[in-house]
């Protein structure tokens, strides 16, 4: 399904030659799209283009059922029941300059060629949560990716926005559910005007998610 | 560096900072702007991003700031990015790879040369 997509957007491109058509069509911008941390990305920055000032990010990797489990949730300004469906067809977008483009339909057919879903609930000035969920073991499973660049990417360039990141690992066999949490907000208070584009509070910053992360999963 | 992750750490950057005057009220002389809509994700804007940030890491670079913006509307030239300095015009840079934000930071940013290699003409946006 994924490629038909792709193969649909490339059709279309050669024919009315829209140079404003997404980039995303192209080979190696395919490759690069293959990573859950840059759709993640994708749509945090569709939360901000619907003015959130609070985004929580959930990664979760349960290995009991197999299962991974992505989304954003905001509390941006939110979607009628319609226009969340106009927002998983390849080819609406709400607003002339594309505030929301491929990155939803792509991200469900991943979900999907993977024995996943995507599930969006949303409602107009309450927010919107976007989740996809993928068989772990799937062979096509795009990989998780960077996350701690796609987090460090959004916390510093969106300083006017409380973030949240979560990751759980579920391991498989024994064990307990680990968790990890990053939240911006005491950071913040603890800097007061140094800014977080400093470079001491840069490496803070990474080296919490990276330890985090890996801590989470050891 | 050792590593640091609690928040007494950030309380001993702050004082640092503090110290060496790096707390700025007024903005920040250099601001680089990244086009971080879809297509500019899908061209490789975080990994742009991030070599901006580790340039600041490692030469402790403290009067930038990083922005990004949905598309410029330029997305054969994605990734996308725009370099202020001080009063003087923006200068938009397309195709940025990690090894030209680097080029951009040490030539640029560090010594006021543009890097005509990744020029957006004016014409063109």
């Amino acid at each position: 399904m994924i490629h038909d997509t792709l193969n649909i957007c490339e059709e279309s491109e050669q024919v009315d030659g829209d140079s404003s058509l997404p980039m995303v069509a192209q080979d190696d911008d395919r490759k690069n799209m293959k990573e859950i941390a840059l759709h993640l990305l994708d749509l945090a920055e569709n939360s901000i283009s619907a003015h959130a000032n609070a985004v929580r990010i959930d990664v979760r990797e349960d290995f009991r059922v197999n299962q991974l489990t992505a989304s954003v949730e905001d509390n941006g300004d939110g979607m009628t029941e319609e226009v969340v469906r106009q927002v998983v067809d390849p080819f609406y977008t709400s607003r002339t300059e594309r505030k929301v483009g491929l990155g939803i339909p792509l991200f469900k057919a991943s979900a999907e060629a993977c024995h996943g879903a995507m599930k969006i609930s949303s409602r107009p000035g309450s927010g919107t949560k976007v989740e996809a969920t993928f068989q772990h073991s799937h062979i096509d499973r795009m990989p998780l990716g960077d996350l701690p660049s796609t987090v460090l990417a959004l916390v510093l360039t969106h300083p006017e926005v409380h973030w949240v990141f979560q990751y759980t690992f579920n391991p498989p066999y024994k064990g307990s559910v680990r968790t990890f949490e990053f939240d911006d907000q005491p950071v913040k208070d603890a800097l007061q005007d140094v800014p977080l584009t400093h470079p001491d509070v840069i490496t803070f910053i990474r080296s919490s998610l990276e330890e985090g992360i890996a801590q989470a999963r050891k | 560096m050792p590593a640091v992750k609690s928040l007494e750490d950030l309380k001993r950057i702050r004082e640092e900072a503090l110290k060496k005057r790096e707390i700025k009220t007024t903005e920040s002389r250099v601001q680089i702007i990244v086009g971080m809509g879809t297509p500019g994700i899908a061209a490789g804007a975080r990994d742009t991003l991030k070599e901006f940030l580790n340039c600041i890491e490692e030469k402790g670079l403290t009067d930038i700031t990083i922005r990004q913006t949905g598309s410029f509307g330029l997305d054969a030239m994605e990734p996308v990015v725009k370099i202020i300095i001080g009063n003087a015009a923006p200068v938009t840079y397309g195709k940025v790879t990690p090894y030209a934000a680097r080029q951009i930071v040490e030539l640029h940013v560090l010594r006021g040369k543009v890097v005509e290699a990744n020029l957006i003409p004016a014409e063109a946006k």
